[in-house]
């Protein structure tokens, strides 16, 4: 059986939804051992187990930049056992340890697959020019494998397992290669967090300007949706970057993603197109958007979406 | 400050982007053009240099071409540019990317390399990572704000929820994400300086390494494709269609 180690990270006193996501899929191609970056507890190690981990590594490097102290820590783990495969996901704490790791012991790094095999070598499975080709890649000679796996490329689902045993391992002094953590900043938040909203109504730059992005927040309140936006206004500063949705940003899969003024470039595509029901509101006809929407409305965003708010307040209201 | 801008030559994504039957590696234009992700590096570099008179080195590894990328980061400003263009390092991964960055940027000397977060082309979001490893300085990453001066560098690094501030001594490694500065257009004067300014190309050879790509594509087909949907156009009453839907799909 593989020897398979998944990074996997602590957020709000828990394993991510990435994290756990990964050991799903882990637990398929052989035995688990969780990389666990975080304050820790009992109950964050046991949520590892019942997703079928059966060792924890865990690191917890304070208020220092983890990247650096936890790349080498697992570089020597790594050494000391020979892992088959380490899975980490498209994320930002994994990308930097996973590139410092992967330099330390120079180890190929596939990134961005979207699912992954192991049968002595490894392979992966990547989306292409927006999803529409997938290419399969692979790694020659020997492991360990270094993969990054896109959030949301597969489902979290508990296998129910004991309690792992865990290690904390103790982080090594990476002398020039420091750095503090000396502040941390949370942007403000209303309604359901994107990644796991059931619904997500998305603005882009066809809403003209920042003050219409009101009507996409109206519209979404009655549905209970979180909002979306494509990079286009977050760096024109409409709306903070943790709503971004795409190849940079975040990636969603709701039941039903709602697409008001967006054309469905190739990098927003990678981040919302398993939507299960796409709906598209673009005044060209042309938009690229519309090659994933299962309803394309060709017209106004100022004129269908007050239209739109209207009726579903109506609803909710009687 | 003696600062390097990782700057990579990209074919123009206006253009579609074409694999080669073969190899399945993108094809590439004698004419590419700046990666819009390393604008904002360069605009970064100069603006942090200028502040403290030093200088803004480019390295950059790829088929050189007509030079057109490197030729806008230059006419922006920066002073000079060391460019790697070897047939062996065609299809370089991310590691043989970091490792030709690395060793040319030791060879010039730095207080702060700067890096984009992810190229346009290949996306791969860990070579400036490895580039801080093989140089054994922090990797101060996402950075959506920079300051540097004093011997150190704080950035606002983007997290899922917002920023956090992270400091380090000088040297490091920055990577920038778009946005982060506004980057300038380079003026009349600037492209005919850009002209003269010193560009330096060098082969793996004389760098003293040797590639080892152990990466491969092995096939490329077309993804299952989205069933097609219905395209309306709005007469005034096309939300109606879309009500209808939500209520199908039983979210109303
Ligand atoms: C390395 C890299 C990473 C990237 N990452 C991301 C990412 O993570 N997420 C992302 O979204 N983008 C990303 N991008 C940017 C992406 O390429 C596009 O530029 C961006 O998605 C476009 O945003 P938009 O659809 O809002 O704007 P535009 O492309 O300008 O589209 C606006 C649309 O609105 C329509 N429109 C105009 N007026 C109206 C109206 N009144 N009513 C209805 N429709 C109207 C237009 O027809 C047009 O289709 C990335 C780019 C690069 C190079
Ligand atoms: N071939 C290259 N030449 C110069 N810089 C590069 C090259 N490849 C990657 N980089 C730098 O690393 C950043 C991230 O690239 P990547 O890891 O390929 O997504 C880019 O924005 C560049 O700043």
């Amino acid at each position: 059986m593989a020897d398979v180690w998944v990074f996997c990270q602590e957020a709000g006193g828990e394993p991510t939804s990435l994290g756990l996501e990964l050991l799903t899929k882990a637990r398929e191609l052989g035995d688990v051992t969780a990389l666990y970056l975080g304050s820790g507890s009992d109950a964050a190690f046991a949520t590892l187990g019942d997703y079928g981990v059966s060792r924890v590594y865990h690191f917890d490097p304070g208020d220092e930049l983890a990247s650096g102290p936890v790349a080498a820590a697992i570089a020597d783990l790594v050494e000391e056992h020979r892992p088959d495969l380490l899975v980490f996901g498209q994320g930002y704490d994994d990308r930097d340890i996973a590139g410092r790791l992967a330099a330390r012991l120079g180890l190929s790094v596939l990134s961005n697959a979207v699912d992954v095999a192991i049968d002595g070598a490894v392979t992966t499975r990547h989306e292409i020019f927006g999803g529409s080709q997938i290419a399969t890649a692979t790694v020659e000679g020997d492991g360990p494998y270094v993969v990054l796996v896109r959030p949301k490329s597969f489902p979290a689902e508990p296998a129910g397992g004991p309690p792992p045993s865990v290690t904390s391992v103790e982080l090594p002094d990476v002398g020039a290669a420091k750095a503090r953590v000396t502040g941390s900043h949370v942007e403000e938040r209303e309604g359901p967090q994107l990644e796991d909203a059931a619904v997500v109504v998305a603005g882009g730059r066809g809403l003209g300007n920042p003050e219409a992005f009101e009507l996409v927040e109206r519209v979404a309140k009655t549905l209970g949706a979180a909002t979306g936006a494509t990079r286009a206004i977050v760096d024109a500063g409409w709306v903070p970057y943790a709503k971004q949705v795409g190849q940079t940003g975040k990636t969603v899969k709701p039941d039903v993603y709602i697409a008001c003024g967006i054309s469905g470039a190739m990098q927003h595509l990678v981040g919302m197109k398993d939507s299960k029901t796409i709906i598209a509101i673009n005044k060209d006809p042309e938009a690229p958007i519309f090659s994933v929407a299962d309803l394309g409305i060709v017209g106004d965003v100022h004129k269908v979406l007050p239209k739109l708010a209207e009726a579903l307040e109506a609803r909710a209201g009687g | 400050m003696q600062v390097v801008v990782c700057a990579k030559q990209i074919p123009d994504p206006a253009t579609p982007y074409e694999l080669e039957p073969d190899t399945h590696l993108l094809v590439r234009p004698t004419e590419q053009i700046l990666d819009d992700t390393d604008r904002y590096g360069v605009e970064m570099g100069l603006q942090l240099a200028q502040a403290s008179e030093g200088t803004v080195t480019l390295v950059s590894m790829g088929p050189a071409g007509n030079m057109q990328g490197i030729r806008q980061a230059l006419a922006m400003g920066a002073d000079k540019a060391v460019i790697v263009d070897d047939p062996s390092l065609r299809g370089s991964d991310a590691l043989t990317t970091a490792r030709v960055l690395a060793e040319v940027i030791k060879r010039e000397g730095f207080d702060l390399v700067i890096a984009g977060t992810e190229s346009t082309d290949g996306y791969s979001g860990v070579v400036p990572q490895m580039v801080a490893e093989l140089l054994g300085v922090p990797a101060l990453t996402y950075a959506t704000a920079v300051t540097a001066g004093d011997g150190s560098v704080t950035i606002h690094r983007q997290t899922a929820a917002g920023y956090d501030i992270v400091e380090a001594d000088l040297p490091a490694v920055v990577s920038v994400t778009a946005g982060v500065v506004e980057p300038r257009y380079p003026t009349f004067k600037g492209i005919m300086e850009a002209k003269k300014k010193p560009v330096e190309t060098l082969s793996v050879s004389d760098l003293g390494l040797e590639p080892d790509i152990r990466q491969k594509v092995v096939s490329v087909e077309p993804a299952p494709e989205r069933q097609a949907g219905e395209i309306v156009e709005d007469d005034g009453e096309a939300y109606l269609r879309i009500v209808e839907l939500l209520e199908k799909v039983k979210v109303i």
